[in-house]
């Protein structure tokens, strides 16, 4: 078990590795560059200024170089004023060494923010903390709701309730988070007036009355997916010999299904909803953009709006991380749920 | 000047009648699959449940609205009609006396053209998409499934490289108007598109090899066929200029494909390396067939049930990827009628007007519903077999 995990940890890292690599790739392409530089000067700047405040914020040293000093595997260089010959700092904002130095992801220096005009660790990881939040509530209502209409379809297949049950995943699976959002919004917030259509003031408090939507819409995508699993792995075990047996037994179905179907229906949709984090990274952004919700997802977006290089590259980072981890998490638990797999 | 609005019920009565033509064929059709389901296989199977007429039904739908668009529309998507700017559903346009059926959105726009232009894109691209993310999935996972050892290694760890992305994220770093400048998205259609060109050779070269009477015709045909679609996709130099795609389109095309070929990737592999265990491949292996005879005629036939149901689904995926990168105006052009970009643009308003919200997110949500109930009966029938 052990070695196993070590293996997993060793792919994980060399993924993050070879994906930071092309994310680095990507956003330093030569419009990108020059998209950040415009953006980051004043209007109506001559190609030669743009060039020279590139060169100047140390965007044109060679590409491995500057990888391996994000990374922290090679020293970061000062940057000298060519006109005085002095120590400088690229952003008014955030510090850079004044002498050569390591200072990279691995030391925990993630760098500096051109778009908030701060350092990548003081934006990013109040954003991180923000989604965490929406997604615990999110998980807190998508996951006893998705398991409790997979096992009320799943105990009697072909049953009425199971045919309702099952068109109703079916369709909430067919609701991306920009449709439900909409129609959640037009619904809630302008028709009944109940809940607020944006949940920009969560920031200071969360409420029932800000909250509540960017919650549902985003559990609802994910619910549908989750139930049919549930529903799948509850048909499968209602038809095992020992159900059978303890209902010939003469317990009551109810128990039957409580004490001995559950715990092993159960099993299956851990795995699921441990791998359904990829597909919420995706809903995060687009609700939290949709209810401006000062999150992850925000933040991601502004950065790759604005080709925020450090910033995007720590969002990737993040969740290249949170998707990997969800993975190993999965496949660890199973194994320990499930006794009849052996890791070897 | 006071514009004049029709009542609701006349609405619902003019939609109904504007969509004519799809009536007409989707009778005609569901009428003929019916009388003949006997006899139509898989697919006429599909109509002995409730679940699957209403899949059928949807897709047909949407797919009649798509040929028959210009009929449909009463309005062109693009045209402005300044004083319809926010007009309520029904509003009557002074000088033609046509409906704005849906209203007009904040730039004056006919809503109910827009939704149905914009099916021409979704059922363009969605499909087209999924296919050549089929053609890339099977032609890497066969192998990956039957060899195993290293290249496996190799491909399973490249797809999932591409899987630990979040696909909002790749597409901000793919789909950018700065990307176009670069040679990388031509690089991948390039790449992706040489796919289906090798997939049909190998098959065909594995299946005829001692007919070269057939071979030589086939070959060509491929060779000819898809080398034209080549030149006209890749480079945009198509001899007949019949064959031709924007370059903003073609980035959202490879965009698509990345994003979904690892996953039919994964899926091929686990089916293969479940079929090649079984009798049928140890025969064919004993009478001494090559491998890419076995991959591509005995196990990927053999595979066939799973993976069309994973094609409906991945069309629905495929048009919610659209739509994201509507929502996010990535891609698209701004003014383009599809479905993710009218959600985008009218949800930002959504606090002055709902009208123009609704019926892109309906049709929207209707297509990829219709596609999960086919795929939900295509396997329930498959698994009675």
């Amino acid at each position: 078990m052990f070695s196993f995990i070590a293996r997993r940890i060793g792919t994980i890292l060399l993924t993050m590795l070879c994906l930071t690599l092309v994310v680095f790739f990507l956003v330093n392409l030569e419009p990108n560059l020059k998209k950040l530089a415009i953006s980051q000067t004043e209007m109506h700047t001559s190609a030669e200024q743009l060039e020279s405040w590139l060169v100047n914020h140390g965007y044109r040293q060679n590409f491995f170089a500057r990888y391996g000093q994000w990374l922290g595997v090679l020293p970061k260089q000062p940057i000298t004023d060519p006109a005085t010959g002095k120590v400088t700092q690229r952003f008014s904002f955030c510090n850079d060494p004044v002498e050569p130095k390591f200072s990279g992801v691995l030391q925990g220096d993630f760098g500096c923010s051109t778009k908030f005009k701060t350092t990548v660790a003081a934006k990013l990881f109040p954003a991180l903390g923000a989604t965490g939040i929406l997604m615990f509530w999110v998980l807190a209502v998508m996951v006893p709701i998705s398991l409790l209409i997979g096992i009320l379809a799943g105990m009697r297949e072909g049953s009425r309730t199971d045919r309702t049950l099952s068109v109703a995943s079916i369709a909430s699976t067919a609701t991306p988070e920009y449709v439900s959002g909409v129609i959640f919004t037009v619904i809630f917030a302008s028709w009944l007036g109940w809940l607020n259509g944006s949940a920009a003031s969560a920031s200071q408090g969360i409420t029932f009355y800000n909250f509540t939507l960017p919650v549902i819409t985003l559990a609802i995508y994910g619910t549908g997916y989750i139930a049919r699993m549930t529903r799948a792995s509850m048909v499968e075990v209602m038809t095992q010999q020992y159900i059978r047996t303890a209902r010939l037994k003469g317990l009551s179905f109810g128990s039957v299904v409580i004490k001995h179907a559950l715990r092993n229906a159960l099993i299956a949709p851990f795995t699921v909803i441990m791998l359904q984090f990829p597909w919420l990274l995706t809903g995060v952004v687009i609700v939290e953009v949709m209810f401006r919700y000062q999150g992850f997802g925000y933040t991601l977006v502004e950065a790759a709006g604005n080709n925020d290089i450090d910033l995007l590259l720590g969002c990737s980072l993040v969740s290249v991380f949170i998707v990997l981890i969800t993975q190993l998490i999965s496949d660890v638990g199973y194994a320990f749920l499930n006794p009849r797999i052996r890791v070897q | 000047m006071q514009i004049e609005y029709i009542g609701a019920f006349d609405v619902v009565l003019g939609v109904l009648w504007r969509f004519w033509p799809v009536w007409v064929a989707l009778v005609l059709v569901m009428g003929v699959s019916f009388t003949y389901k006997k006899k139509l296989g898989l697919y006429g199977q599909l109509f002995d449940s409730g679940v699957g007429i209403a899949g059928v039904g949807i897709c047909l739908f949407w797919l009649f609205t798509a040929i028959f668009a210009s009929t449909i529309s009463p309005f062109d998507p693009l045209a402005q009609v300044s004083i319809m700017k926010d007009t309520l559903p029904g509003a009557i346009e002074p000088t033609s006396k046509l409906v704005y059926y849906f209203g007009g959105d904040k730039l004056a726009r006919d809503v109910f053209s827009r939704m149905v232009y914009g099916s021409q894109i979704v059922l363009i691209i969605a499909p087209a998409a999924t296919g050549f993310a089929l053609m890339v999935g099977i032609t890497l996972g066969l192998p990956a499934g039957y060899y195993g050892g290293k290249i496996d290694t190799v491909l399973s760890f490249l797809a999932n490289l591409v899987l630990a992305f979040p696909v909002i994220l790749l597409f901000y770093l793919l789909v950018t108007p700065g990307i176009m400048d670069t040679p990388i998205p031509y690089a991948l259609a390039g790449l992706f598109f040489l796919f289906p060109i090798i997939f049909f050779c190998v098959l065909f070269w594995t299946r005829y090899k001692n007919r070269p009477d057939r071979l030589y015709i086939l070959l060509g045909l491929t060779l000819v066929i898809g080398g034209w679609i080549y030149t006209g996709l890749v480079f945009d130099k198509d001899p007949l200029r019949i064959v031709h795609i924007d370059p903003n389109q073609l980035n959202i095309f490879v965009a698509v494909v990345f994003a979904s070929s690892p996953g039919v990737f994964r899926i091929v592999r686990g089916l293969t390396m479940d079929i090649k265990t079984r009798d049928y491949v140890a025969a064919a292996q004993t009478r001494g067939e090559s491998p890419w005879y076995i991959m591509l005629w005995e196990i990927l036939p053999n595979a066939r049930g799973p993976l069309i149901v994973d094609a409906c689904l991945r069309i629905g995926y495929t048009t919610i990827l659209l739509g994201t990168l509507g929502y996010f105006g990535l891609g698209l052009a701004p003014e383009s009628p599809d479905w993710g970009t009218a959600i985008k643009d009218a949800s930002r308003l959504l606090r002055s007007f709902i009208h123009p919200a609704l019926p892109p997110t309906i049709a929207l949500m209707s297509f990829v519903l219709g596609l999960n109930l086919l795929a939900d009966s295509l396997r329930e029938q498959s698994m009675k077999d």
